[in-house]
């Protein structure tokens, strides 16, 4: 195309519509019934944002959560009304121009995001653990009474200075930040779309739309807030840095095909494509562009899923964001990631399997062994569950290698697993508790299960199941992870799983033995008693542990039948 | 001019960019070199653009202007928090988790 042609594009739009007529501007459609999910969520995070705005402080708690867990019940229920008119199987659709697909894995993966949500809430609006001194049960207008002045994980000012006056104002006016279930709900609505989006753009947008609010939720802890807002800047500035690589890599694969949709550069990549102007053929025989794009892009989104070596960050964010966070940061994300990563490599990318191989496995592999060897030496349970959530993106990279469509649904099928484990586990660690918060040092675990057997036991069988222990669903994901990879012909990456599998099989354990085989310190933490708003995530985790390790073929053949990526 | 060398630019600042996040120890100038690499990105959006012929790219550009102003708002809102609580916007200091 001549320069004055291309120049005619923007400056003399009327010329170029009357010179074509049969190309003129159409409105464009969209989907609402097939976005709904990713709407609900977005409006009622809007309106929550209005309640913040003008309801009355005391009743913002209550409105707040009920809203919540409102727009996550509905739009789950929009969910499985797509895939009951059979959006997940056979009428698998790409809605709003192109933007977003309606499919198989995308239904999969927003259900599961949208039921781990929904748990996690439960342990965001929590308010029994906080002792006295963090609410003196005192409301504003003098009367006592125990509902006021109960607080949760979250600081009472976000914008106060840690110790000042002002901070211990706040406290004692019972502020709490309700915020963080807009906040939530905005990171839920990016997650939705993320495995979904079908072009780089909404990839690209859906990334920063649940990476922002994920970036201030992880500042606000009420406790040991220093090294909350330390995490928080590294995660953002370490996650702007990694969004960066991704923005150029969508550039460099823009420059290469000349579309951001999935579909039109999986035309070029794969060759088939009829109608090639000057330009693309120019852009097309140069294959730096396609093979460095497609690696700043990977770049991206391994930082996001946590591996190796895109990995720096996640001990420290887990372990300074408020414990609830961490737990839904930990779950969400990396389902909503690892959807991206497998339609990016099945869908746009299938023609650079064998050019990516090489990097793939060493990355899954490194991954696996550096995540589950340095968690030995780690005394922090939140940090030791960090390099273990590690480990485990390693081994759903292994099934994501597979390159099969056994490949995708047993990564789906390990995501659903692993989320509600590590919702749980998190939700187990806000309840051991000394005078200065979470007692979160292994050392203050000793004994916990003397002093309180059931909590200890709970622990016990997320433990078990991370481990990959025969009837938890640990080993179900596993087994489906690792067998879909020696069938794609990544045996040794198998082997190299099981050897990293036992290594962590022998922390896990050892986590075990320390709270049950030691004995209790006198000045140990004690176990907090929650309300049934926590008790619902644990037990959920452990339920979803249980049947999934005892019956997993319902779940298997569901996760099988969703497998289909539509193009 | 031949758009290709708007994309040695674009690589160029980019690069720049990369080694400022690495280098440099305060928040803010860290903060900036992203946004430096945001518009190097931006640089070769356009540039891509003008070589297809399609509006694609700069629509992306747009949308990646929005994304750094929204970038902004969040990360000054955190590194000035953390700079009233430390007295100290260096990413050194802040070492309070380590192995």
């Amino acid at each position: 195309m001549s320069a004055t042609a291309v120049h005619s594009l923007w400056t003399t739009a009327g010329e170029v519509t009357s010179a074509a007529p049969g190309d003129r501007f159409t409105a464009p459609t969209i989907e609402y019934a097939q976005l709904a999910p990713v709407l609900i969520v977005v409006g009622v995070a809007v309106l929550g944002v209005l309640v913040e705005a003008f309801v009355p402080r005391r009743a913002r708690y209550t409105t707040q959560v009920f809203l919540t867990v409102v727009a996550l019940a509905a739009s789950f229920a929009a969910v499985i009304g797509l895939a009951a008119d059979g959006y997940a199987t056979k009428s698998a659709h790409i809605a709003a121009m192109g933007a977003i697909a309606v499919d198989g894995p995308a239904l999969f993966l927003q259900g599961t995001i949208l039921l781990v949500s929904m748990v996690s809430v439960f342990t965001f609006a929590e308010r029994r653990l906080e002792p006295a001194p963090h609410g003196d049960g005192v409301s504003p207008a003098g009367t006592k009474s125990r509902a006021w002045g109960r607080v949760d994980s979250f600081a009472a000012q976000a914008g106060s200075v840690p110790g000042s006056d002002s901070e211990k104002a706040a406290v004692k006016a019972g502020f709490t930040t309700t915020e963080v279930f807009p906040l939530l709900l905005f990171s839920v609505a990016g997650m939705l779309v993320f495995p979904a989006a079908n072009d780089l753009l909404t990839l690209f947008i859906a990334l920063e739309v649940f990476s922002l609010p994920l970036y201030l939720l992880c500042a606000v802890a009420r406790r040991k807030r220093l090294m909350s807002q330390e995490a928080a800047v590294k995660y953002f500035l370490l996650g702007s840095f990694s969004s960066a690589f991704l923005l150029f890599g969508i550039a460099l694969l823009y420059g290469y095909a000349g579309t951001v949709s999935y579909a039109g550069i999986a035309g070029v990549v794969d060759g088939d494509i009829q109608d090639i102007d000057p330009a693309l053929a120019d852009t097309m025989g140069n294959d730096a562009l396609l093979l460095i794009g497609g690696a700043m892009i990977l770049m991206g989104l391994f930082f996001k899923v946590g591996a190796v070596p895109f990995h720096m960050w996640t001990p420290d964010v887990y372990q300074g964001a408020p414990t609830p966070v961490t737990g839904f940061m930990a779950a969400a994300t990396k389902v909503a990631a690892f959807g991206a990563l497998l339609r990016l490599l099945y869908v746009v990318l299938p023609g650079l399997t064998w050019d990516l191989r090489p990097v793939m496995w060493g990355v899954a592999i490194v991954t696996m062994v550096g995540g589950a060897v340095v968690a030995i030496t780690q005394t922090d349970i939140k940090r030791l569950l960090a390099y273990s959530s590690i480990a485990h993106a390693g081994f759903i990279l292994a099934g994501v290698i597979a390159a099969s469509p056994d490949g995708i649904s047993s990564v789906l099928f390990y995501l659903g697993v692993y989320s509600f484990v590590t919702v749980g586990a998190f939700a187990v660690v806000t309840l051991v508790r000394d005078a200065g918060g979470e007692a979160t040092h292994l050392s203050k675990w000793a004994g916990l299960g003397r002093r309180s057997p059931l909590t200890a036991a709970v622990f016990a069988v997320f433990l078990l199941s991370f481990a990959g222990i025969p009837l938890t669903s640990g080993f179900s994901g596993k087994f489906a992870v690792f067998k879909a990879a020696a069938d794609g012909g990544a045996a040794p990456l198998v082997v190299v799983g099981v050897i990293s599998s036992a290594i962590a099989a022998f922390f896990y354990i050892r986590v075990i033995v320390l709270m049950f085989f030691s004995e209790p310190k006198a000045d140990g933490p004690t176990v907090a008693v929650p309300s049934p708003l926590t008790m619902t995530t644990i037990a959920v985790g452990v339920a979803v542990t249980l049947v999934l390790g005892l019956a997993p073929q319902y779940f298997l053949d569901l996760a099988s039948q969703a497998g289909g990526f539509v193009r | 001019m031949n758009p290709v060398n708007y994309l040695y630019l674009a690589a160029l600042l980019f690069t720049i960019g990369a080694s400022g996040v690495l280098i440099r120890r305060n928040a803010i100038v860290v903060f900036m070199c992203i946004e430096l690499m945001l518009n190097a990105c931006n640089l070769a959006l356009v540039s891509f653009s003008r070589m297809h012929g399609n509006l694609d790219g700069q629509i992306l550009a747009f949308f990646t202007m929005v994304v750094a102003a929204a970038e902004v708002v969040v990360g000054l809102a955190i590194i000035v928090s953390l700079f009233r609580s430390r007295h100290s916007a260096s990413v050194d200091d802040a070492s309070l988790m380590k192995l």
